[in-house]
């Protein structure tokens, strides 16, 4: 039997992906949260708690772009044609948050420009992650091989439902980091945010899960029709258990238990979708198979990632250990 | 010619732009991360502080540097989808995965690391703070390793098919990644890199020398750089004649734009060292030309004979002026470094090496010449490519997202103004870094207290922070 390498590669993307979307989430989400910081002193724990590890973080945003061009060219190719705009404004949101961890301590007079660029940069790039998703679970119309839709064909009220949820979503991933990696005053008022920020993104979530399958016709029998929906249900069960974690969590004072419950937010809400999509890569219209490049370059694509792929996971696993436990008030980084 | 207002034209006035500031970070970055890794190697041999002083005064530098090269980066491995569609759903079977690799071997790599090494030594103590120092740089290497031969590739295409779609299709990985200039490029590009740093390296030195000729780690800087100089920029000449002629091989077109060649000119081709290329009447204006020399230069032969423009179809030609200028602006450049070169190594025979005022004026003067040559070559090789984008296969305008003009022009100017304030402001920040001392900027050797401190000792130095006017107020 040969291997359905396309399937294979869907999987390590959609791997890529998820990384992504939950390790630069709760950074870009500790970026959202910054003006709530008290004062300067503050401000400078909650960027030191992501300072060592936000570059790796983003460098899963480059593989899922770098993974796409190598293994589903079409798809990339469509795919940012169509987001065009979001795409760009993303880009130039995260030069501003990129450069802000090095600028701010470089500077006395211009640190408030800096600090509001790290804010801003992370609010619009979170907010425009989430218009990108709106716009690709909505359906991205292609002729030939190129997309064939129009210059503002992602701005719709559902895409900015899901650009707030997703801002709101991160914005929860790092109210849930910080309550995991400071302590004291800071510790504390974090709580009280991810208390109503997990209000907050439960309820965009169940709003975006009804409204999906009325979206497209494929979505809605994919969730409502037998056997499949014995499967579905997986995910709708597995929320339930999350929710009921992270608000015990957060109740009994845990430190690390509301953001493993968080992150599993992300998952499942990552499942939902994988769900609704497969066997689409860019639905309507192409299928992962449309879409994946030739076998030849999916097997040799293949051939390094297996030996990289686990030692990337190991050696930044390491690097989070090597800055585990608090940052502290006087635990400067430059 | 048409208009200027095309999607064609401004996607790739978008790419040049990106790409020209994007490689200004790297250039460097490549350099110091080597540069970093032997500072920090030599300090723990010898336990000489300078050493220590100096690696952790340049990474500082680093870690701003490093920060744009990222975020100048990211927005070009998602420019090749937004603007040039066709181009990745043709070309991505084949240069798609060398990208991913360079993702997976470097970037992840240097990324994982780079906090190790900016933030790690008390944490995991000198062995590992090494290790993760020189991992940082092999990382930087490995990256110019899959770029470039991306790069090349598209220069001088090999081991693929063209499928019925008109995609290419790989056949040859190998012959893929090794392409005929790969090789060339790749050295020639890491020797640039690592001239850059050193020039840089020297003008700061320099700088500090200038005012204060007895300063221990401005010496050791400078004749570290000044070592640099004299001795890479012989190889880089070197290898930079060999690349010509491999591309005189493969894209004589390209040569002939070089050199401003419109006609096979017999068996005494001469080298032209200034003119004006003049496409309408096919000649070149105000040629200043030496005999023979061109026959021997470009085939080490005293008259073997090389093709000239009027050979090619005049609708295949590059642009010729920008090829022509920036082609000798790096070789003008190449021999300054040279010379320079040389005067440092007489000055430091003679022992004025740390005195001589007129050597670290041209010193400093220099500084900024690595990133003029590494931008001239670059220019040289890529607008010599046009009008292809694949060299002989897929025509620049063939790649194009279908995209209108108003957008691409929105978000270049959106590129424009964002570079021309957050690199403007890094730039600043960097030349500021570089205006202080290294003995009043770098913090106090942490190894020089006896016992390695459990906890992290503070490393932030607020005296680090040079006297702003205004800035202190309300503190
Ligand atoms: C000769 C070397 C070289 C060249 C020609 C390029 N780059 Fe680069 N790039 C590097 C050498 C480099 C580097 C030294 O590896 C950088 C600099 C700072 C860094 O983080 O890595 C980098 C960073 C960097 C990053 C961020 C990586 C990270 O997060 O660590 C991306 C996505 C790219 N580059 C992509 C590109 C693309 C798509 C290019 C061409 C169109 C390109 N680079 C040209
Ligand atoms: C890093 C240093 C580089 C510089 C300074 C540079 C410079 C340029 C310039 C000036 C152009 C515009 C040429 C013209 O349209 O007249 C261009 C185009 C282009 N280059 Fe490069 N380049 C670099 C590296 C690369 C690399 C590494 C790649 C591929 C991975 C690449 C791919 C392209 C593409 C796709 C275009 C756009 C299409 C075109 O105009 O040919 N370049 N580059
Ligand atoms: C005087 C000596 C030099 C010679 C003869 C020389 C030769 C060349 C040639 C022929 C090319 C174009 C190759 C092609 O398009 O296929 C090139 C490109 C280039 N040169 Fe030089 N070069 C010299 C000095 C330098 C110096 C001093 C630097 C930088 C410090 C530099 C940086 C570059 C870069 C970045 C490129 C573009 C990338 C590439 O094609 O390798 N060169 N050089």
């Amino acid at each position: 039997m040969e291997l359905d390498l396309a399937f294979i590669w869907t999987a390590i993307i959609g791997l890529a992906v998820l990384l992504y979307v939950i390790l630069d989430g709760f950074d870009l989400g500790v970026g959202i949260l910054f003006p709530l910081g008290r004062d300067d002193k503050q401000r400078d724990v909650m960027m030191n708690a992501i300072a060592p590890v936000w570059d790796g973080n983003e460098t899963w945003l480059i593989l899922g772009g770098g993974g796409l061009f190598a293994v589903f060219p079409l798809a990339y190719g469509v795919i940012l044609s169509a987001l065009y705009v979001p795409i760009i404004v993303m880009l130039l949101a995260l030069i501003f948050r990129g450069v802000a961890f090095e600028y701010r301590w470089r500077t006395v007079r211009w640190k408030k420009v800096w600090d509001a660029a790290f804010f801003g940069g992370s609010l619009v790039a979170a907010f425009a992650q989430g218009i990108a998703l709106g716009a690709l679970v909505q359906g991205i119309p292609v002729a030939g091989r190129a997309y064939a839709g129009g210059w503002f064909d992602w701005l719709t009220p559902f895409s900015l439902l899901t650009g707030v949820a997703v801002v709101t979503g991160y914005a929860l991933l790092g109210a849930a980091v910080l309550i995991y990696k400071t302590e004291g005053d800071l510790q504390q008022r974090m709580r009280r945010y991810a208390f109503r920020l997990g209000i907050a993104t439960l309820a965009f979530m169940g709003l975006v899960s009804l409204l999906t399958p009325l979206l497209q016709p494929v979505y809605f029998s994919r969730w409502f029709s037998l056997p499949g929906s014995l499967w579905t249900m997986v995910v709708p069960v597995f929320m339930l258990v999350l929710t009921w974690l992270f608000f015990t969590g957060l109740r009994d004072g845990r430190e690390l238990q509301p953001f493993l419950a968080a992150l599993g937010f992300f998952v499942a809400g990552f499942m939902g979708i994988g769900i609704s999509f497969y066997p689409y890569m860019v639905p309507p219209a192409l299928t992962i198979w449309d879409a994946a490049a030739p076998r030849e370059t999916l097997r040799f694509a293949l051939i390094g990632t297996v030996v990289l792929l686990p030692l990337i996971l190991a050696y930044t696993a390491y690097a989070y250990w090597v800055f585990r436990g608090k940052v502290r008030e006087d635990e400067g980084y430059h | 010619m048409e208009g200027w207002f095309t999607a064609e034209f401004l996607a790739r006035a978008q790419f040049a732009f990106t790409v020209s500031f994007h490689i200004i970070f790297p250039a460097f970055s490549i350099g110091l991360a080597s540069f970093l890794a032997v500072l920090n190697g030599l300090w723990l041999y010898t336990r000489d502080a300078t050493y220590l002083r100096l690696f952790e005064y340049w990474k500082k530098i680093f870690a701003v540097v490093f920060g744009m090269g990222v975020v100048s980066g990211l927005v070009m491995s998602y420019e090749f989808g937004t603007n040039w569609a066709a181009f990745s759903d043709k070309a991505g079977p084949v240069i798609g995965p060398l990208l991913a690799y360079e993702v997976m071997s470097a970037f992840f790599l240097e990324a994982g690391f780079l906090g190790i090494m900016l933030f790690g030594r008390q944490r995991v103590g000198d062995a590992l703070h090494m290790a993760a120092t020189a991992i940082v740089a092999v990382g930087t290497l490995i990256s110019a390793f899959w770029i470039l031969s991306v790069n090349s590739w598209m220069q001088t295409p090999a081991g693929f098919t063209v499928g019925a779609d008109g995609r290419f299709l790989p056949a040859d990985w190998w012959a893929i990644i090794f392409n005929p200039s790969f090789p060339y490029r790749l050295v020639h590009m890491v020797l640039a890199a690592f001239l850059t740093t050193a020039f840089v390296v020297g003008a700061v030195s320099a700088l500090h020398l200038l005012r204060d000729s007895a300063d221990k780690a401005a010496r050791r800087g400078f004749s570290m750089a000044m070592w640099m100089a004299a001795l890479v920029t012989p190889v880089q000449i070197y290898v930079g004649d060999l690349h010509g002629l491999n591309t005189l091989h493969h894209q004589p077109l390209k040569v002939a734009a070089m050199e401003g060649h419109f006609e096979r000119e017999g068996d005494n081709q001469p080298i032209y060292v200034f003119g004006i290329p003049d496409r309408e009447r096919e000649r070149l204006k105000y040629a200043i030309g030496i005999p023979y020399l061109g026959s021997l230069i470009l085939t080490h032969t005293w008259n073997e004979q090389i093709k000239g423009l009027k050979e090619f179809p005049k609708e295949e030609w590059p642009p010729l002026g920008t090829v022509f200028f920036s082609f000798r602006i790096m070789v003008a450049i190449g021999f300054l470094m040279l010379g320079l070169g040389l005067w440092s190594l007489w000055a430091r025979w003679r022992g004025r090496l740390y005195e001589s005022r007129a050597l670290h004026r041209a010193a400093l003067l220099m500084g900024p010449s690595g990133f003029i040559a590494i931008l001239a070559g670059w220019f040289t090789t890529e607008v010599g490519r046009q009008p292809w984008l694949v060299y002989g296969h897929l025509r620049t305008a063939e790649g194009l997202s279908p995209v209108d003009a108003p957008a691409v022009a929105a978000s270049l100017a959106g590129f424009v103004i964002v570079y021309v304030f957050v690199f403007g402001a890094g730039i600043y920040y960097l030349l500021r870094l570089m205006n202080m001392p290294v003995q009043q900027a770098a913090a106090p050797p942490p190894a020089e207290v006896a016992e390695p401190t459990p906890v992290l000792a503070p490393q932030f130095d607020p005296d680090f922070l040079p006297p702003e006017d205004d800035g202190r107020r309300g503190r």
